[in-house]
């Protein structure tokens, strides 16, 4: 088991989704995050004056896969969010000790 | 006349007045939504409540003092002959009909439109000290503005006193309610130091962005719309072809105004930044009403574009020049109604109006400015020494909502 969390930009949640849906994901936690990467922030201007946004809005995706899915979940989500343009976002893969589902009590791939 | 005709002028010009100042009154609504949307959110609920309250003492102390000051008479044209009570009478039919059209509006009704400017007055003095400010010592400002301060000068042009004799013209207020306010805005914004973080000590200066600019962006369509009371109204009178003309002419000579200061200020910021600045286009629109304000009527629409545009001009520079000097003004009151109320009293010069001089028009510029803001100075300096008028550096960082009202405007907003 993997936990795949991808940080892609907000307007590309959707494409994301629909990806993964088609692949048999069976469910994602989405959260809205700020950071930046190599893209840095950007500059505003108000009254004249202009000041820099640090930390730029991007969407952070946790799924969780069987082994077998990571790649092609991962190529789903690469595909899903692709602009070419900076500040794409990236993905992590981290491995899954234990899965439990609370409402079974069901433990490992069974309760992905 | 026929007595008729003497009671169906009557009750129209008094329903003009009327209905002029509820539109003026409605300005505090413009006013508070425009502050509401400069300021960061930590500090919208205390200025929505110092801007109801604010509204709410204009009209007590002018009941109280206010109205007997300004409009109770003035033998030598320097002091008021009254300085207490309420001094609200209106006529009797029979008196009304005997003066054979020469009474033309209720009593009332002249009290209610001149209650609303005051208001107005103070309203732009809350935006300038936004943030930062302690809740009661402004409160406790807003007494003596709307009781003395603006009453005083007040009487002095629209009461018939020495400003009138001078010659000095200001039909709707650019100098009586304007530059007043402005004055006041910047002796307190003087004593109470600009805001933490705003400037540094390289000279730099921090942008603090506004917390909800569709809020501003309404407050200046409010205000807008409120004008035509307060130009319009300030006719007195559109019971009769002629008036009624001229009425139609300030309407139409107020909305270009408006209209050419943002375009102005549009093109300004655009052509100065790189970028179209939204708050400068307000201000841009509100800087024409400003300028349009010491004289609506003597101009064709197309020159009453043109000053609104020079206003909508001087106000960008004035915002960045205000900036240069470390005068904090969140909302730019001062740069609106200080500077280009100058302007626009200025600017009578060139208008139809043969009344206006130069020399008159100084005269009213230096007399308001320097009594304004001597006892502005003074007063605040007062409330300084004994409760302060800054709440503490932490009480600043957590917000000034926190600390004098205890409650977050937006509570489920997490920043």
């Amino acid at each position: 088991m993997k936990m795949i969390t991808a940080i892609v930009k907000p307007f590309k949640l959707d494409d994301v989704r629909e990806a993964l849906s088609v692949l048999g994901v069976q469910g994602v936690t989405v959260s809205e995050v700020k950071g930046f990467g190599r893209q840095k922030g950007h500059t505003e201007l108000y009254r004249g004056a202009e000041y820099i946004v640090d930390f730029l809005p991007k969407v952070k995706i946790e799924v969780a896969v069987s082994d077998e899915m990571v790649d092609g979940a991962v190529e789903s989500i690469t595909t899903a969010s692709h602009t070419g343009k900076i500040g794409d976002g990236k993905i992590f893969i981290t491995s899954i000790e234990q899965t439990i589902r609370i409402r079974t009590g069901e433990t490992g791939a069974e309760a992905l | 006349m026929s007595p008729e005709l003497i009671e169906v002028k009557y009750a129209l010009d008094t329903f003009y007045f009327l209905i002029c100042g509820a539109l003026v009154m409605w300005m505090a609504a413009g006013f508070t939504m425009l502050e509401a949307g400069l300021v960061r959110a930590k500090s919208t609920t205390e200025i929505l409540t110092k801007n109801i309250a604010l509204y709410s003492i204009s009209c007590v102390m002018y009941l109280v003092m206010g109205y007997a000051i300004m409009y109770g008479g003035s033998a030598g044209g320097y002091l008021p002959d009254v300085w207490f009570g309420n001094i609200i009478s209106n006529s009797t039919a029979e008196e009304v009909l005997a003066s054979n059209g020469d009474i033309y509006y209720s009593g009332a009704s002249d009290f209610f439109f001149q209650v609303v400017f005051v208001a107005t007055a103070m309203s732009i003095v809350s935006g300038a000290v936004a943030e930062r400010m302690k809740l009661w010592s402004f409160l406790l400002f807003a007494v003596v503005l709307t009781g003395f301060i603006y009453p005083m000068q007040g009487m002095w042009k629209w009461g018939g006193g020495f400003l009138d004799a001078a010659g000095f013209q200001d039909f709707a207020g650019s100098g009586v309610v304007h530059l007043c306010g402005a004055t006041a805005a910047i002796a307190g914004v003087i004593l109470l130091g600009a805001r933490k973080g705003k400037y540094t000590s390289d000279g730099k200066v921090n942008a603090i962005p506004g917390s909800n600019l569709p809020l501003a962006a309404i407050g200046m369509f409010i205000l807008w719309m409120g004008w035509f009371g307060f130009n319009g109204g300030s006719e007195l009178k559109v019971s009769d072809i002629g008036e009624a003309n001229a009425v139609a002419d300030i309407f139409v000579n107020t909305n270009a105004a408006a209209a050419g200061g943002l375009i102005a200020a549009l093109i300004a910021s655009q052509l100065l930044f790189g970028k179209a600045d939204l708050t400068m286009a307000i201000n841009g629109a509100l800087a024409g009403l400003v300028s349009i304000t010491a004289e609506p009527l003597a101009w064709t629409a197309g020159y009453a574009t043109l000053i609104g545009a020079i206003g909508g001009t001087i106000v960008v520079f004035s915002v960045l020049f205000m900036d240069k000097i470390k005068i904090d003004d969140p909302v730019g009151a001062i740069s609106v109604h200080g500077v280009v109320g100058i302007w626009g009293l200025l600017a009578v010069c060139l208008s139809a109006n043969d009344s206006a001089t130069l020399m008159g028009q100084l005269t009213g510029i230096v007399v308001i400015f320097a009594w304004t803001f001597v006892t502005s100075f003074i007063v605040w300096t007062i409330i300084k020494a004994v409760i302060g008028i800054r709440v503490t550096e932490q009480e600043e960082v957590d917000g000034i909502d926190a600390s004098e009202c205890g409650l977050a405007a937006y509570p489920e907003f997490v920043k």
